[in-house]
Order: C-alpha cells, then structure tokens, then sequence
C-alpha cells in the first residue's frame, strides 16, 4: 500500500505549482487553469484522508468541489470571452481598470 | 409673624431692568432708557424704605427660601434670603446711595456713547450687590461677590477704546480674582467641616461650640479676609483700586467707593461669629487696615489727579473700617461704611461735577479759583471735606471716632492701632483740604490756550452742573452733615442707636469701664486737634503761602518722589509677579509645553501616521497578483508556524 504521504506531497507539489502559476503567469486562461490545478490539489488530500480513514464523506467533499469548478468554469470562460471582445487581450496585468 | 417680605422681588427689579436696557435700549430713546435704570432702582429702594418703616412690626432675623439650587447628598444650597439690622443698613446704602448715583448719572453721561449700555451695567450690578447683600449663604452670596467683580470690570473699562481703561478693568478683575481664590477656599474648608454653607446653620453651629478657638475657624478666617481685601482693597490687594478710576465718575463713586468695596467689610462683619473665635485672625484684619490706612493716606497726600486722592482715601477709609472690625467693634465699621457711603459718593459725585466743569479736567494742578463759579458743588464738596476729615457734627466725626475709641479700648488690637488711626486722621486732613484748597480756592492755573479736550462736548470756561446732578449732591450733603446723627456716643449725650441696632445681628463691642466716657471725650478732642493740625498744614501749603510745596518736595525729594510714585508697589508686583508670571507663560507654559508639547505632540502623531503610512502603502498596490502573493507568502508563513509549532499556543489557543 502507498503511504499517505506520498499523495500529499504530491498534492503539495500540485498545489504549489497551481500557486506559482497563479502569480507568474499573465495569460488568464493560464491563470485560470492554475486556480483548477490547485483545486484539484485539494482534491486528491480529499480522497487520500478518505481513502486512509475509510470515510466516505470526503469523498462526497470531492464531488461538491467538482460541481463547483464545472460552475466557476462556465462563468470564468464566459466573463474570459467578453474581456477579450471588449479589450483584446488576454493579459491580465492589461486588464486593470480597478488599480487605484 | 412676619409676613413675607418678597425679598426676591428687591434684586430682582434692576435685574430686569439691566435687561430690558441691555437687550433693546440700543434702540431706545434716551429718556426711556433713563426712565427704566431709575424706576428699576427706584423700586427696590421703596421696598426697602417699607420694609424699614414697618421694622418694629417685623421679627428678625427672617429668612425666604425661594428655591433649592444645588442639593448632593447631604449638601444643599439654596436661593435664599435673609434679612436683619445689618442687611437692613446694607440695603438701605446700596439702594438709596444707587438711585441718587442713577440719577446723577443721567445728567453725567448725558453726551456719552453708549449710554443705554452704561445703565445696563448700573443695574446688574444693583442686581449683584443686592444678592450679595441679602444672601442667606455663602454660596449665594458669592455669586453677587463675583457679579460686582464682573459689573466694576465693565464699567472700569466702558471706555474700553481706551488703552488705560481697558488694561485697568483687566487689572482689578485680575486682582480681584486672587480675593475669590481664598473666598473659594474658606467655602471648602466651611463644607469640609459644616458640610453647609448656609449662614445661620454655620454660625448655630459654631455657637454650640464653645470648644472651638482657633484652629480651623483661623485659617477659614484668614482665607476669608484675602477675599475682603481683594474686593475691599487692602493691602496688599489694594492696587486694583486707584486705577479703577478710569471708570466714569459715577461709577467710582458707586461702585469704588459707597457701595461694592465695603461688601469685605460686609462679609467680615457678616461672619463676625467666625471671627471672634480667632484672635489671629482679628489681629490680622486690625493690622491690614491699621497698615492700609496710613499707607494709602500718604500716598493721597501728594497724588495731583483729583479722582486718585479720592481713590487713595477710599482706600485708607476702609482700612479704618477694618481697624473696626480687627477689635470686634463691628458696628463701629458698619456705621463707618454707613457715613462715608455717603461722604464719599459725594466727594466723588463733587469731583465729578468739578470735572463735568472743566470739561474733562481731572489734575488739579490746573483748577483753582473754582468757588465761585460752581458754588452749588463747592459748598456740598466742603460737606463731604468736612465730613470725612472728621469735624465735629459731621457724620465722620462720630463714625471715625468710635472706631478710635474701641481700638484704643481694645485688649486685641493695643495702642499701636490707634496711634496709627489718629496719625492718619491728620493725613486725611491734610489731603483733602489740599484737594478743597487747590480746587476751589486761590486763581485758576489752567492753562490760557484752551485744551482741546471735548470730552464733554461743552464750550470752555467753568459752569455749574445741569440741577440733575445737584439734587443728589445736595442730598447727599444734607445726609453727610446728618448721617452721623445716629450714632452719637453717650459721652456726647447721645445713645448711640446704631450700635444698638446693630446689636442682635453682629453683637455689641464689650462695655466701656467705668469713668470712660471722659476718655472718649479726650480722644475725641485729641483727634479733633491731630484733624485740624492737619487743616493747618494744607492751609499754609496750599493757600497761605501757594510757593511752599514746590520748595518742599525739592527738600525731600527723595520722600516725595516715593509717595508720588505710590512707594513704586505696582513696580514691585510687575517685578515680582507679573513679569515671572508672563515670562514663564510666554517660555514655558506657551513656547514649551503648548507649542513645544501640546502642539509638537500633535503633528509628531500626525507626521508618525503618515511616514507609516507612506511604508505600508506600497503593499495596497491595487495589482490583484500582488495580493495573491502577499496571500501565498501569508498562509506558508502560517503553515510554517503550525508545522514547527513554535508560537502556536500563542495564535490558536
């Protein structure tokens, strides 16, 4: 059996990845794609803790979390979409009409 | 049973009528406005008139609560009045010497600006001065002892455009507040140990208690006498006094001479049970206005401007008064308050009328030769000299020399006193027939080229006053030869029916010995002489032979510069108090501690919070990347923590 510190390292690994991501890159499709990365992180803690204290309810944790992404996806992608039609770009740091 | 006496009503009628002038008199003609300031004065004194008519059918003392003013605890103050012989007296001053002023005013300021507002003050302060006189206790009466502090402040400096009259006001009300001071004290100390201010409660209470000499009823006395010889002008508070008279003259005569600086004498004859339980407290009262008699009455002696030697006199008439009171012979200063309330308005309503003459003129070194051109105020002047000076059936003349005989009979106050008090009967001789002689007598020294001084608004040359200031001089004349009348000394026949009344309400000075009424006789003839030597001197140097005083003060020089220069006291308190008391203001309380601390302490706040600010504000750069980083750098720094544990039951307890 693979000990449980293995997925959460590499749940660690992921998440930091997701988070390095997050801040580095501009692109918000990119950017986008990290803050699912980093989801998904969270996501296999889930299942390894279920997995190792035979509980179900963090698996179910899972499934909430995956109902969520699928919503943030489809309102992140359409807000995407008009951004680009409005501005043209899909560089984050263009898109700062709220900075003081 | 008495009935009520609406002793309410007597303050406050001139209160009323110091608001209706003072709210809407700008507006009204003169003559209204003259109309209110006497009948608000003018009722009070009828009432008083009544209640004196009607004095056999009255039980006193009477007291009128008219309502509970502070109440804490056990303490209570409330608005009430009291009457007896001693109020009565007090009253009948304020009121009668206040409507003749009144009156006399509105032919004096006829020309002035701002008359509605001059009688505005005139009748708030008869509203204070008749609250003080009638208060039950000492909180009620304090409030009147600050009112006429506040009324002499405004009418010192009602012509506050100025410079002098302005820094005068400011001068007395200033000193005046060293007084209050020890007025406020001696209240604590009677709550501390009465635990109330009321007047007849302290004093039963004091009479129960035969055990108690000294002790604190001394410092409660002593306190209170710096409150008399702030608002009495005695050493060393005295200075105030002399420069009040920038005032108009109607208002030194009522306010700084009859009325508001007798209110220490008042109030030491007032709390006279306190005071006759502290020997030292009495010594000091008899030593201040032994020292203060003689002090100011040498300073008069060589004063040139008319008003200032009348100043100077006042001063050294209530020192005599205090000499009264410092022997327990209380009725003595109440009869001498009662005379020289009236000789001394006169003298001041006379000075004024010589004025109102010349148009300004106030230094007598350019009057003269005014006999005959103003013999109405001539002859009432030479009333109130004659008065003053003590000569014989004139009202000074039995007040003056009762007050020498208790001293001189007192075990407390020794020879010394009255050796001083006689002393300065001569001075006082001497300096107001100096004034009557340089005034009234001799040729006119002003100057040929008329000064432009239209201060008056009059054409040059003397003229008599307009009869609206005659009439109180003449009454009041009548009054300074009559006055003395009621308190003729048994040694001249007389029953001395002031002392008798005074009795029930101050107590009577102890029984003259056996054999003594040929000593009054001698010491009244003693003072009679010292007063007409002094007659003798002013005559020679003043009339006789006009080229002497020059010579002399050349002689004396030295001497005579001291007096003229008032012994340089105002110098001496500039010294010592003012100039350390504003160089410390200005460097220490203002440049230090208020620029330095106060407002320092301000901006160094304001400069911390925002140099913070400029540090930290680059963290809210607005960049959402940045936010997540600082988010990122956080929550590791928070799993760092949790994950090496240290600090960690410190942050999740």
């Amino acid at each position: 059996m693979v000990p449980i510190a293995y997925y959460l390292v590499l749940s660690a690994i992921l998440f930091s990845i997701g988070v390095a991501a997050f801040l580095i890159k501009r692109n918000i499709i990119t950017v986008f794609m990290s803050i699912e990365l980093m989801l998904n992180a969270v996501n296999l803690t889930f299942v390894a803790f279920a997995h190792q204290w035979h509980r179900v309810s963090g698996q179910i944790f899972v499934f909430f979390v995956m109902v969520v992404a699928a919503a943030e996806a489809a309102v992140g992608l359409a807000i995407i979409i008009a951004i680009f039609r409005t501005r043209h770009t899909l560089d984050v740091d263009q898109v700062d009409l709220m900075k003081l | 049973m008495t009935s009520s006496l609406h002793l309410w009503l007597i303050p406050l009628v001139p209160f009323a009528g110091f608001l209706v002038n003072g709210l809407l008199g700008r507006r009204f003609p003169k003559a209204l406005v003259t109309a209110v300031a006497l009948i608000a004065t003018l009722i009070p004194f009828l009432q008083v008139a009544n209640i004196a008519l009607h004095y056999s059918s009255l039980t006193l003392p009477y007291t009128e609560r008219v309502a509970t003013w502070i109440a804490a605890g056990g303490f209570h103050a409330d608005f009430a009045f009291a009457f007896d012989q001693l109020t009565l007296i007090m009253l009948l001053v304020v009121t009668g010497v206040g409507f003749l002023i009144h009156i006399y005013s509105a032919g004096y300021m006829a020309e002035e600006e701002g008359y509605w507002l001059f009688f505005a003050y005139l009748n708030l302060f008869m509203f204070f001065m008749l609250t003080l006189v009638l208060a039950e206790n000492f909180l009620l009466m304090f409030v009147g002892w600050e009112g006429v502090g506040l009324a002499s402040y405004l009418l010192i400096g009602f012509y506050f455009a100025k410079d002098s009259a302005a820094k005068a006001g400011k001068k007395a009300f200033v000193v005046n507040r060293i007084g209050d001071f020890g007025f406020l004290l001696a209240m604590f100390l009677l709550i501390a140990h009465f635990g109330t201010l009321s007047f007849s409660e302290v004093f039963s209470q004091v009479a129960q208690h035969p055990e108690w000499q000294g002790g604190f009823l001394t410092a409660i006395a002593l306190f209170l006498v710096l409150g008399a010889t702030g608002k009495s002008a005695q050493i060393p508070l005295y200075v105030w006094l002399p420069d009040a008279m920038e005032g108009p003259t109607p208002v030194s005569a009522l306010i700084h001479a009859a009325t508001m600086v007798t209110a220490g004498v008042y109030m030491v004859a007032r709390t006279h049970s306190i005071f006759d339980r502290s020997p030292f407290a009495l010594s000091t009262v008899g030593i201040i206005g032994a020292a203060t008699a003689f002090f100011a009455a040498t300073i008069g002696l060589v004063q040139t401007d008319i008003k200032r030697v009348l100043a100077y006199s006042t001063v050294s008439q209530l020192g005599y008064m205090f000499m009264a009171c410092g022997v327990t012979a209380y009725s003595a200063g109440i009869f001498h308050l009662l005379t020289h309330a009236f000789f001394k308005a006169l003298l001041f309503l006379a000075a004024g009328s010589v004025i109102h003459a010349l148009s300004g003129e106030q230094d007598m070194r350019v009057m003269g030769g005014l006999r005959k051109k103003i013999p109405i105020t001539f002859w009432t002047m030479t009333a109130a000299v004659l008065a003053i000076t003590g000569a014989p059936g004139f009202a000074g003349f039995f007040s003056k020399d009762e007050i020498l005989y208790q001293d001189f009979l007192s075990p407390h106050g020794g020879k010394i006193i009255w050796l001083v008090g006689l002393i300065t009967v001569g001075l006082t001789a001497f300096y107001m027939f100096r004034l009557w002689y340089l005034t009234f007598f001799g040729e006119s020294r002003a100057p040929k080229v008329a000064h432009d001084d239209h201060s008056h608004g009059h054409s040059h040359g003397a003229h008599e006053s307009p009869w609206i200031m005659l009439v109180p001089l003449i009454i009041l004349a009548i009054l300074s030869l009559i006055g003395g009348w009621v308190g003729v000394p048994s040694a001249l026949g007389g029953h001395n029916e002031i002392q008798h009344f005074l009795s029930p309400a101050i107590g009577a000075p102890q029984e003259a010995a056996e054999g003594s009424r040929s000593l009054e006789l001698l010491l009244a003839a003693v003072s009679v002489a010292v007063g007409a030597i002094g007659w003798f001197f002013a005559h020679l140097l003043y009339f006789a032979k006009p080229e002497l005083p020059a010579q002399l003060a050349a002689k004396v020089r030295g001497l005579y510069s001291l007096l003229l220069n008032k012994y340089w006291v105002d110098e001496f308190y500039g010294a010592i108090v003012v100039t350390p008391l504003l160089l410390v203001s200005r460097y220490v309380l203002k440049g230090l501690f208020d620029t330095g601390v106060i407002t320092g302490g301000g901006l160094a706040a304001g400069y911390a919070t925002q140099g913070l600010g400029s540090l930290v504000q680059r963290v809210q750069s607005g960049n959402i990347r940045s936010y997540a980083g600082w988010l990122a750098l956080g929550a590791a720094a928070l799993l760092l923590l949790t994950y090496f544990g240290f600090g960690t039951h410190l942050l999740f307890r």
